[in-house]
């Protein structure tokens, strides 16, 4: 008796220690992260984690750094075929397809209740929303966010004779400028080149300029087709070619991704392609002046956007569900998302975060910061189709096919298109 | 016989009663490795082998019986030949260089020489660095215009030359990160061994007026051969298992030219989710290492002189 006594007394004070806690109805969500840029990006995430958590008491953030993009992926599909899956993830806002095929992800739509909530799921910019939103739902919410701009040495433009305030506006004037800056030398090569674009890794996101600008999309809005050999896209890739093959005013063969910076650190190209979200690494390690400068015109101007979203779990339970909506609408708050364009480099994801006073102050002191936002309104989805990974890389392969000389542009786009469509067919 | 005849049952009977206590020992102290074994190699491979008959399971069909559909799929396709041709090189190139070159610094730096130390630990240095951290050293190394190698060939009048950006030469380029990687790791290995010698071996050769090489022929090499056949294995299972250096430096580009049967797997079954395929070629990966460990031990061994 006594220890029956006992023990029930101790379940009753278990219940009132415990109910103060269900009556705040503190819920845990995990939220996993890549990190994609310099910086002390982990630091960033956990200060806003900590402010969001003072804000919303009931509500614990558990981030979780998980490496880069493809890491996080990984991670993050693992966790959901073993049933655990983190509530919340920022992954590519192209694998939305794959995501939605493994049936990961759930449509942000089921959370928007209010007028509220409607305002602000349309208060993005629309170019990231593109890469957001299929067949009528809305799927990611736009986070880390960028485009690809192009950067010019203002000194190495002033002793090519050229005037340094003026960047390149259309293909020809690419070329031709590019040909002021190349010095060649006979027996080394050359020295320093006009221009360099990217093609190591993922040759596509930047390709994709090219062909945006020659005035074609590279796949439907559906993500079941993609149109690699039509003509704009082969001379999109004869134009890239032709700079290395026929002008001569680009390094020949695949170029680093990661060096690219460098190279223009060291001025070997006075020209160089890359993401808004190198700005801060730019501005911080170029010892002369420098520009930024939207994409020159083919036909159009034209970029694709690319980075990250968030996406909330499909088999997390509907109170962290909920919990995680809340915390991505706080993130992504225009004070927040101000915050975090200054932080990173990022473009800011919403137009209202420009009329911020912090933002105003960023841009005002480096106006460079500005390009990014106003080519958005040229901008394109980023390729991204069902399979997305293994039909890029059919892509990508093309791409450098061509680059390194093994195919012509035609050939490596015709069979670029064969193997897309084999592995897409079954999506119609 | 007919009296000797019960006695045997009789042994038996015992033993199975009562195993000795020695039994019980080893098979406790085995356990905790086995079991190890067990959960993460045996199991493992086990579930591979079955996944790799399997369909792809997808949230709308689940994973259904294929039979050799999947292997089908990897003899068609064009990128696992590929990655078959240039793994293949790959341990062409790195497996008997590096471990001549393993060979050759162990006797070198085995002599009494000045600075032995210090030789010893140069050599050793680049098995105690990452590999993430190696292939972006060599990443510099190979970069043009300004990167190592570059500058080197400037400074001699020759022409900077993108290395890991052509398909000509990008292979070679990872090869040669592996070989500096891992030759100072089997030098330890020699170098232990040549310590084991004795040294009269030598005093009776010199007596003799032996040549060094006639010594290291005659009697240095084939008192290794044991080490040689540890460190070939070794060399083998690391030519088809090390991609590290390939993930940091090319991605398996340009145009998969880098690309090497792991490096594959990986990318079928986690950038393409096409975990049966990757489980297909991970038995093809599985199957071909076996045979060649089985192949060097049934082969080798009859050549070698254990003491």
């Amino acid at each position: 008796m006594e220890r029956r006594a006992f023990l029930q007394g101790t379940a009753a004070a278990g219940a009132l220690l415990a109910a103060p806690a269900i009556a705040q109805s503190s819920t845990e969500i995990s939220f996993y992260y890549p990190v994609a840029v310099g910086g002390p990006i982990t630091k960033l995430i956990d200060t806003y984690a900590g402010e969001f958590e003072k804000d919303n008491p009931s509500i614990k953030v558990k981030p979780i750094y998980a490496g880069t993009y493809q890491e996080t992926i990984v991670k993050a599909l693992t966790a959901h075929k073993s049933g655990n899956p983190p509530t919340t993830s920022v992954l590519l806002s192209t694998d939305m397809f794959t995501l939605i095929d493994e049936e990961a992800v759930t449509p942000i739509d089921d959370f928007i209740k209010t007028d509220d909530d409607k305002a602000w799921l349309k208060s993005f910019f629309p170019a990231f929303m593109l890469n957001s939103q299929t067949s009528g739902k809305t799927w990611g919410v736009p986070f880390q966010r960028s485009t690809i701009v192009l950067y010019w040495n203002k000194e190495l433009f002033k002793q090519a004779g050229l005037d340094p305030d003026v960047p390149p506006a259309t293909w020809a004037e690419q070329v031709t400028f590019a040909q002021k800056l190349t010095k060649l030398d006979q027996s080394k090569g050359a020295s320093q080149w006009g221009i360099q674009v990217p093609s190591s890794g993922f040759p596509y996101w930047l390709f994709q300029g090219f062909a945006t600008q020659a005035g074609t999309v590279l796949m439907n809005e559906e993500g079941n087709r993609t149109f690699y050999d039509r003509a704009e896209v082969v001379e999109a890739l004869t134009y890239w070619v032709d700079l290395s093959r026929k002008h001569k005013v680009h390094p020949t063969g695949i170029v680093e991704w990661g060096t690219t910076p460098k190279d223009f650190f060291e001025k070997q190209a006075a020209m160089i392609w890359t993401t808004t979200g190198n700005l801060t690494n730019v501005r911080n390690n170029a010892k002369f002046p420098f520009g930024v400068a939207m994409l020159p015109a083919g036909k159009r101007r034209g970029s694709p956007t690319g980075g990250g979203n968030f996406y909330i779990s499909r088999k997390a339970p509907a109170a962290q569900q909920e919990a995680a909506f809340k915390f991505m609408r706080w993130m992504t708050s225009p004070e927040r998302a101000a915050q975090w364009c200054v932080d990173t480099g990022y473009v800011a994801v919403r137009p209202d975060a420009f009329d911020t006073p912090a933002l105003k102050k960023y841009v005002t002191d480096f106006p460079a910061a500005a390009v990014a936002r106003d080519q958005l309104q040229y901008a394109v989805a980023e390729l991204s189709t069902h399979e997305n990974q293994r039909v890029t890389k059919a892509l990508n392969d093309g791409l450098q096919a061509a680059l390194t000389g093994t195919k012509s542009p035609e050939q490596a786009m015709k069979e670029s298109q064969a193997e897309a469509e084999r592995i897409l067919t079954r999506y119609r | 016989m007919r009296t000797e005849a019960p006695a045997t049952p009789l042994v038996l009977v015992a033993r199975s009663i009562r195993p000795s206590s020695t039994t019980v020992h080893a098979w406790l102290l085995l356990l905790p490795a086995m079991t190890l074994l067990a959960l993460f190699t045996h199991w493992p491979a086990l579930a591979t082998f079955i996944d790799s008959f399997f369909s792809t399971p997808r949230p709308k069909r689940g994973a259904t019986f294929v039979g050799l559909e999947n292997y089908r799929q990897i003899i068609d396709d064009p990128i696992f030949w590929q990655a078959l041709t240039n793994n293949l090189l790959f341990a062409i190139g790195t497996i008997p260089v590096s471990i001549g070159l393993a060979l050759l610094m162990a006797v070198w730096v085995n002599d009494r020489i000045a600075g032995r130390t210090l030789v010893r630990m140069a050599y050793f240095t680049p098995t105690v660095l990452p590999m993430i951290a190696v292939a972006n050293i060599w990443l510099f190394f190979y970069t043009p215009q300004y990167g190592l190698l570059a500058q080197l060939l400037s400074a001699f009048g020759g022409a900077s030359y993108n290395w890991l950006g052509s398909k000509d030469t990008a292979l070679l380029c990872v090869t040669i990160v592996a070989v500096w990687k891992e030759a100072g790791f089997f030098m330890i290995f020699y170098l232990a061994a040549l310590q084991q010698i004795a040294p009269s071996l030598g005093e009776a050769a010199v007596l003799e007026g032996a040549s060094r090489w006639y010594f290291f022929r005659r009697v240095q090499f084939p008192l290794l051969m044991p080490t040689t056949l540890f460190v070939l294995v070794n060399a083998v299972i690391n030519a088809f298992r090390t991609v590290d250096h390939i993930i940091v430096m090319t991605r398996g580009g340009p145009d998969n030219a880098t690309s090497l049967l792991l490096f594959r797997i990986y990318e079928l079954g986690f950038a393409f989710w096409d975990t049966s395929a990757a489980a297909a070629l991970t038995m093809v990966l599985l199957t071909g290492l076996g045979a060649i460990a089985l192949a060097q031990y049934i082969f080798l061994e009859r050549r070698i002189h254990y003491r």
